[in-house]
């Protein structure tokens, strides 16, 4: 017999009902992981005595081990929840806890992220596409470690190497006419720029978005989105940003007419809302609508850019160049933190006029700028674009075929490229769909202002045999939600 | 940054980018595994004729960049190697399924998925259009890395036979190019696991690398032809086939000819005859000089790689009659401190004379333990009982008869298989022991019934699971409620939804309780 386990997969829902891991005689199914740490799940099998490979654990492994992070260290998960709740942030860690998605992510590599019990996940989250090119992307990491021996945050007020560097690659990868680039700290930060620069350049104060919008947390940005999140903090202010219905353009045409917005700003395929898509044309004359009536036209390609869609930025695929371009969350390559806004000349006036008029100390951080560099070289790659229609069709395909299995429960796909939302059949259908995600070793969330839809997003560079793999967990947590779902609806 | 700044596992320059390449191929081999017959030959077929159509335009590119040959050979080989190969297996079937119905087997062609192709400098068009080809009938995708010194004409030639494949419908990312080879970059992708097999053809240390790579490969080894002449030949044609042979394209086929081996009884007369087919016959003195030029202090100068008798003669400021083709060079003994008879690859013909031939196959045999083993030898006789006793004392897997070795051991007048990779066997270190032709990129599947005669196989006459790809592959991402977008099945009969909040907050509320013992307890 080994000493320990290299590592554990939980293959079979059975084997763990919540979710949680391993529980005190439970048999386990191990799989051997090539670069798993040894002591990994050690005290996990030790605390609970799990029986492996029929034979009960010797006394003498079971020896605590801590979970140790060099300047830190918990005696075990249980004890990260319990100070996660007295010292972060209570609301959030039980809502997870209540929701059976009780993780604490541990290690990270490529798609995977894994829960302290050692709980495989591939990620389809990406936390909005910010693992686009997977977590911990080995180049981005070499790319950021060879330039810390150099650089740091570098000062915001000088011109600086990677910024400009950076800033030029952005420039002449952007849709046409975008000639100039501001940086942020995170993507709610640049769409408070964007907000500011439209006010500037069109003197102006309104700025449009529209219903169940998502744009950030911020100043600005958080005016834009759902009240949702600014009424509580008294941050609403529906006279500055008034909403319109998405795919309206009569609405669009109204709010517009009186020629008092500075911008419409909008992701084009809102990600919080559920990814609904654009109709034929929308985003193309609501730009038409900008220019007839002296708007700018932000768009916010936070989550669709980046090659996500099959062509760098989203917003090309429709036609449209716009005025204004908001990119963040995947261009940090998960890594270090940068966001950014790229502008039209016309629209990049006070840079100018008073070029100190926005700072941001970590904006535009040298290292981000490194990152986000050898991130859209990555994404740029003629291959990366290969793999991501080839990607697309083969999940495309195979998440109709399943839903031709499940035709009453998965009612729409919504799809462009790797942007993908998943309807269900209920009002809350995407939370029972991603708990059964979860506990068939898939993380992928609702969408927070439309639950009915579940956020599917796979990585750009997924390996064909993982995207098999997942296909294979989300076919079977659909028919296990479904299942459930209709046993609490009750016979009929 | 000035200097390199920090110590760490760096990955080399571009094999970030090559190990995208192969995933990018792997992509494409899942789909090209499931092409039918017609759409493979019609994808073939679209290559080859580009192939032809540049043919002469890559010949005269290779002579430019490579400083070998001659384009009007290079011509020929490419042709040969594009349409030249489409004819010959243009009937053949790497696709469909074969019924061996007397022993209820059913064999299913696989392809291998993604070929790693080395090519050499010395044929560069010629084996890049060879490989696509074979990958190409075989379903297979390939990623070729093209010798530094010839990169920029084997890009061009991929790029032409992959573009009319793409437009036929082969899949995206089907024929690759490594377009800035380098070292650390090949030995990344040979040992790539995602790569399914590795072809080497080139150097010793290169084949070497693929066979430890770790992943299925087929590497050839090194040639150094000898070819006998024994006194039953005819002797004016002999002499012809071998000048025509060595003076091919240069001399730079693997196949071309080494060492001349002459029975004393025909030596004059096989030697006018020799002349007469444009052959120069060096003097001792000549030989001495042509033998410092082109192996200085012993070593082959790979300078007169594929240069011309006429420059070869020139450098040497030997008087050498107009027209001649090759430098005969007369030596006294093949051992391996003569330099001469070791593999040279340009129109100098190093020559022994023997007495009989059993001593013609001694000398054979002689030359190729300098080096050649498992490659070719050729012999021009009228003599079976000759010709099967050199065969059969010979370490090689192809003895070419009365026909030039250059073109004769390559299958293109003869009828081995037409190949720019002649396997060396396990002669010569290699697991590939046929000329390289399109079999050896799949396996086949194999159905196998119970032999029990009361178990009945089915009828699997033109049963496949292939298909005819449809438009581009992969399909362009288009938006879902954009027309052309792939039809979703609409739901039978929708659900309401109606008074299942409290079961469900009731069952919530167990779970939960479940979960805060768990992590508590």
């Amino acid at each position: 017999m080994l000493p320990y386990p290299p590592t554990l997969i939980f293959l079979n829902q059975a084997l763990s009902p919540c979710g949680l891991g391993v529980f005190r005689g439970d048999i386990v199914r191990l799989s051997v992981l090539p670069r798993a740490s040894p002591t990994d799940f050690r005290p996990i099998l030790a605390k609970w005595s799990a029986n492996w490979y029929g034979a009960t654990m010797p006394e003498q492994a079971s020896v605590e081990v801590p979970y140790d992070y060099g300047v830190f260290s918990f005696a075990s998960k249980a004890e990260v929840l319990d100070k996660a709740k007295a010292y972060w942030n209570p609301g959030k860690t039980q809502f997870w806890i209540d929701s059976g998605v009780p993780l604490v992510i541990d290690r990270r590599e490529e798609y995977f992220i894994y829960d302290m019990s050692g709980k495989r996940l591939i990620d389809t989250h990406l936390n909005g596409g910010t693992y686009n090119l997977g977590h911990r992307n080995p180049e981005v990491v070499q790319a950021i470690t060879t330039a810390m021996q150099h650089f740091d945050i570098g000062n915001h007020h000088f011109p600086a190497l990677a910024r400009t560097a950076l800033a030029e690659a952005l420039v002449s990868s952007a849709p046409a006419g975008l000639t100039k680039v501001i940086y942020g700290s995170g993507g709610g930060e640049a769409i408070d720029i964007a907000i500011k620069t439209a006010r500037h350049a069109t003197q102006k104060r309104k700025v449009v978005s529209i219903t169940k919008a998502y744009h950030g947390h911020t100043g600005l940005a958080v005016g834009t989105g759902d009240e949702r999140f600014s009424k509580l903090f008294l941050s609403d202010n529906p006279e500055d940003f008034p909403n319109v219905p998405f795919n309206d353009l009569e609405a669009m045409e109204n709010v517009l007419r009186n020629r008092d917005v500075a911008a419409v700003i909008m992701e084009t395929i809102p990600a919080t809302f559920g990814f609904p898509l654009p109709a034929p044309g929308y985003l193309r004359k609501v730009k038409e609508l900008c220019e007839r009536h002296d708007a700018l036209y932000i768009a916010d390609e936070v989550q669709t850019g980046l090659m996500r869609t099959g062509e760098l930025w989203a917003i090309s695929k429709e036609g449209i160049s716009p005025d204004i371009m908001v990119s963040g969350k995947g261009l940090s390559g998960g890594l270090y933190p940068i966001a950014c806004v790229v502008v039209a000349e016309h629209a990049a006036g006070w840079l100018t006029q008073d070029g100190f008029g926005h700072i941001s100390t970590f904006g535009g951080a040298e290292l981000g700028c490194v990152a986000a560099i050898k991130t859209l070289e990555i994404c740029s790659r003629p291959e990366t674009r290969s793999m991501v229609h080839y990607l697309s069709d083969f999940i495309g395909q195979g998440l109709r075929r399943i839903q031709a299995d499940y035709p009453d429960w998965l009612i729409g796909i919504r799809q462009n490229g790797l942007v993908i939302g998943l309807e269900f059949n209920d009002p809350q259908g995407a939370k029972f769909v991603m708990r059964h995600l979860y506990e068939n070793g898939v993380w992928a969330i609702f969408s927070t202002l439309d639950p009915r839809v579940l956020q599917y997003k796979p990585g750009l560079l997924l390996k064909p045999e993982i995207a098999e793999e997942l296909l294979d967990r989300t076919e079977v947590s659909i028919c296990r939600a479904w299942a459930e779902v209709r046993s609490l609806r009750g016979p009929r | 940054m000035t200097q390199a700044l920090v110590e760490m596992p760096l990955e080399p320059a571009g094999v970030p980018r090559g190990r995208a390449m192969v995933e990018r191929a792997t992509w494409a081999a899942r789909t090209f595994a499931t092409y039918d017959i017609d759409s493979v030959r019609r994808i073939a077929h679209a290559a080859a004729i580009a192939g032809e159509n540049h043919a002469r335009e890559f010949a005269e590119l290779a002579v430019q960049e490579t400083g070998y040959g001659v384009v009007e050979h290079k011509v020929l080989k490419n042709v040969a190697c594009s349409v030249g190969i489409w004819n010959t297996y243009e009937s053949h079937d790497y696709v469909t399924p074969t019924i061996l119905s007397g022993d209820k087997i059913v064999e299913v062609p696989r392809p291998a998925g993604v070929i790693f192709a080395l090519t050499p400098s010395t044929n560069p068009v010629a084996t890049v259009y060879f490989k696509i080809m074979l990958a190409l009938l075989t379903r297979n995708t390939i990623i070729i890395s093209p010798h530094p010194f010839a990169k920029g004409v084997c890009t061009s030639a991929a790029y032409a036979m992959r573009d009319a494949a793409v437009a036929e419908g082969a899949p995206d990312g089907v024929i690759q190019v490594v377009e800035q080879p380098s070292i650390p970059l090949i030995n990344a992708l040979m040992t790539d696991e995602r790569v399914d097999v590795i072809v080497a053809t080139g150097g010793a240390p290169m084949v070497r690398a693929a066979y430890r790579s770790g992943n299925p490969a087929f590497g050839v080894g090194p040639s150094n032809v000898p070819v006998f002449v024994e006194k039953s030949a005819d002797l004016a044609a002999a002499a012809q086939s071998i000048v025509a042979s060595k003076s091919f394209d240069n001399s730079i086929l693997c196949t071309s000819e080494s060492v001349l081996i002459v029975e004393d009884s025909i030596l004059t007369s096989f030697t006018k005859e020799l002349t007469k087919a444009g052959a120069c016959l060096l003097s001792t003195e000549q030989v001495e000089v042509v033998r410092d030029l082109i192996f200085p202090a012993g070593n082959f100068d790979t300078a007169w790689v594929g240069k011309s008798a006429a420059e070869i003669a020139a450098a040497c400021d030997l008087k050498v009659p107009k027209g001649t083709l090759i430098l005969v060079a007369p030596i006294d003994l093949i051992v391996p401190e003569e330099p001469l008879a070791h593999e040279k690859l340009c129109p100098v013909l190093a020559m022994v004379t023997v007495s009989s031939a059993a001593r013609g196959i001694d000398a054979a045999r002689a030359v190729l333990r300098n080096s050649g083993r498992g490659h070719s030898a050729a012999i021009h006789s009228q003599d079976a009982r000759v010709t099967m006793d050199y065969a059969s004392a010979l370490p090689v897997l192809r003895v070419a008869v009365n026909v030039g070795n250059s073109l004769g051991s390559a299958g293109i007048q003869t009828a081995l298989a037409p190949s720019m990779t002649i396997g060396t066997g396990f002669f010569g270190r290699s697991s590939l022991g046929e000329n390289l032709q399109p079999k050896h990129f799949i396996n086949q599947t194999l159905i196998a019934y119970n032999s029990n005669q009361s178990v009945l196989m089915p009828d699997f006459t033109d049963l496949n699971s292939w298909s005819v790809p449809e438009g581009s592959v992969p399909a362009y991402p288009i938006a879902s409620n954009l027309e052309g977008a792939p039809v979703i099945p609409q739901p039978s009969n929708p659900v309401e939804f109606s008074g299942t909040d409290d079961l469900r907050e009731e069952i919530r509320r167990l779970v939960i309780d479940e979960l805060r013992q768990i992590i508590k307890g």
